[in-house]
């Protein structure tokens, strides 16, 4: 069967398994010899972290295993989405603590590359949510991992993008919640380092993200929206009405162009007049903006897409960031949407991709030249000692992984002591040097 | 408050049917072969609101059990309003080619056991005079093609037997409804390459509870199959024997 991660390139033909049961999982982990295979999710990493030849979809995991009204304590199989348990768990008064820009990624998926959302600053990632999980080793033995049992593995797999083993079914700690709606303010930012000031101004926000341009230069470099959430304290409870609409087919690759992506920003910016303006919106838009338009990387051509996120440490942020955006401004590649973010401390999972500091995330149409410039990012991100996200990575190379998660080999012990190497493995790993 | 039977209950569209009745409260008594996908899903639909969830592991293949699991399904359920037939295998059509044995085992999971199981529904709702019978059909039951005859053969035999059911059990005010899905993305069509006419188990669902709503007889979901079958249906034969469908 023919996969492909959300940017659609690589694509690969892979021998793909459908567990729907506990039993059956295991059984597909031990049928798989030969080459190794990945944990498969809803697919919605970019690049090519959930691609092998033998791939374990999640997908029929999906079944809510129990619920504790009181505590908010919910156990589900791997494959149930975020949406899914929004869905439930909202109109009941439970949230998310920490979601990331889409609510279609599995509960095992967003283990597994231990996303982060608008609140990592005060959160973290979604690993602090999880109290534990059901891990299927390469043996076929299933082991219950948490911060008390098994710590090096839980460690390794929060974050561990598949390459410990098979997510069964995990149990999560959910939030309490007043009201399906947020305020927000939008601050307009005159440049990055307004912006970053802003960030640290409001850093009390429970919520807070930057919408930035990045094809601006000169002292409007890294002009911004910083937009922050707080929930809201009253309102109703309703899961906002599904009006998804779809991007039917392939968009013309030249549409994405530096002009059109010059005056789409533009546009965006300047549409907001006043340094700050307030609205109160439902959920959904404010935390999955793009949700509501399935199948969008279509609009980036049959090519595809990628992102490129990074994360540079705050001493080094300004002038690190101020160095990639004005090297961006100049190559003749456009990111069409990009996203900037004040991150909190880095946690103990050992690839877990946040670190004190700023990270930027931009959307590019696949296309010649853009890895050499990424190659030359990468320079410059390293040099500040920063690292780059793999859930969206498809061309990183071992020498670049390494710099960026220096705690890559304590995470390879891990894999060895538990007979991961050589069982579990993705396009990615390989690439990476992790095989 | 709806008492729903639904048998092959960890079908992928059954699934998705009884999480929207498990929403609005409903009592459900689930049967499966699979005993291990059955109790997580008795857990699943208990969190998602029904009001009571019971299950039996049975092979539908097993005829004589079929009349004492639904007299233990009514007595639990304390009565029965709905009862959803939607089990059944998509055999390997070139396998059954060679095989009588195979083809068999086909026939009956998807067209005899149904026979079966609605034979003892039929009854009892008859007596009852009231309530639906909604059975998980097919539009491959609506003409035989040579890639996939051999289930088509079993379900166009569920659907004649439900077409006459249904005038049948009309003077009883009892309702039949035939569902006729077209290409789902379900574990059962896992290996099959997917395409714009596929459609997923909760769009199939959703279609379900308002053709119960609304009595429908025949519901082709997403509605825009009964077109392209008419249209099939309408490709004479001489020319629809050439054609690889």
């Amino acid at each position: 069967m023919q996969l492909q991660g959300w940017g659609r390139h690589p694509v690969v033909d892979a021998e793909v398994a459908y567990p729907s049961s506990r039993s059956s999982a295991v059984a597909a982990v031990v049928a798989s010899t030969g080459n190794p295979a990945i944990a498969r999710g809803m697919g919605r990493s970019y690049g090519d972290s959930a691609l092998a030849a033998r791939v374990i979809s999640s997908r029929y995991l999906n079944l809510l295993l129990g619920f504790e009204p009181a505590s908010g304590r919910v156990r589900c199989g791997a494959g149930v989405t975020l949406a899914e348990l929004l869905e439930v768990f909202v109109p009941r008064g439970w949230f998310l603590p920490v979601t990331p820009g889409t609510k279609i990624v599995t509960v095992g998926g967003a283990i597994g590359s231990d996303v982060h959302g608008k609140n990592h600053h005060v959160l973290g990632c979604f690993s602090e949510c999880v109290e534990c999980f059901d891990l299927v080793l390469a043996s076929g033995e299933v082991v219950t991992c948490s911060r008390s049992e098994h710590p090096d593995l839980f460690h390794a797999t929060c974050a561990g993008m598949g390459l410990t083993g098979v997510i069964l079914e995990a149990t999560l700690r959910l939030m309490p919640l007043k009201s399906a709606y947020v305020d927000q303010t939008t601050i307009k930012c005159a440049n990055l380092e307004d912006a970053l000031a802003c960030f640290e101004t409001c850093r009390d926000a429970s919520y807070s993200v930057a919408w930035l341009d990045g094809l601006a230069t000169g002292n409007q470099l890294g002009r911004s929206l910083v937009m922050l959430g707080e929930h809201a304290a009253g309102g109703a409870l309703h899961v906002a009405g599904k009006r998804v609409v779809s991007v039917p087919f392939d968009f013309p690759g030249q549409l994405l162009n530096p002009w059109s992506i010059r005056a789409f920003n533009a546009l965006f910016y300047n549409r907001v007049r006043a340094r700050q303006t307030f609205r109160r919106l439902h959920y959904e838009p404010f935390f999955y903006p793009l949700d509501s338009l399935s199948d969008w990387n279509r609009l980036y051509g049959k090519g595809g897409l990628t992102q490129y996120q990074f994360v540079i440490p705050k001493p080094a942020g300004l002038d690190g960031m101020s160095a990639v955006l004005r090297k961006l401004a100049g190559s003749g590649h456009g990111s069409l949407l990009t996203v900037l973010k004040l991150l909190g401390p880095e946690n103990a999972n050992y690839l877990s991709f946040p670190m004190e500091g700023y990270t930027l995330a931009l959307d590019f149409k696949l296309q010649p030249g853009l890895f050499e410039l990424f190659q030359e990012l990468d320079a410059m991100v390293f040099d500040h000692g920063g690292r780059i996200y793999l859930a969206k990575d498809c061309r990183l190379n071992a020498a670049g992984f390494q710099r960026g998660y220096p705690r890559w080999e304590a995470f390879q012990v891990v894999r060895e002591k538990y007979g991961a190497r050589g069982k579990f493995g993705s396009l990615q790993s390989e690439r990476i040097g992790l095989g | 408050m709806k008492r729903l039977l639904i048998v092959g209950a960890t079908s992928a569209i059954a699934e998705a049917t009884a999480r929207r009745f498990a929403a609005k409260g409903a009592r459900l008594f689930l049967v499966a072969r699979n005993p291990e996908r059955l109790r997580d899903l008795v857990s699943d639909l208990s969190i998602r609101g029904a009001a009571s969830v019971d299950c039996a592991v049975l092979d539908a293949n097993d005829f004589d059990r079929h009349e004492a699991m639904i007299d233990d399904a009514v007595s639990v359920l304390g009565g029965l309003d709905i009862a959803l037939i939607s089990h059944g295998t998509l055999g390997d059509q070139a396998r059954c080619e060679k095989s009588f044995p195979l083809t068999l085992d086909e026939l009956n999971t998807n067209a005899i056991s149904v026979i079966s199981l609605l034979t003892h529904l039929a009854n009892r709702f008859a007596a009852q005079r009231r309530g639906s019978i909604a059975v998980v059909s097919s539009v491959a039951g609506d003409r035989g093609r040579a890639s996939n005859y051999v289930y088509g053969a079993a379900k166009g035999a569920v659907t004649l037997f439900l077409q006459g059911l249904r005038g049948r059990l009309h003077r009883s005010g009892v309702h039949v409804l035939t569902i006729k899905p077209g290409f789902v993305d379900t574990p059962m069509t896992a290996a099959s390459r997917k395409g714009p006419f596929w459609s997923h188990p909760e769009r199939i669902a959703k279609g379900i509870e308002r053709a119960l709503e609304k009595r429908k007889d025949v519901a082709y979901l997403p509605f825009w199959w009964r077109l392209v079958m008419a249209v099939i249906k309408l490709i004479p034969e001489g020319l629809f024997k050439r054609t690889s469908l």
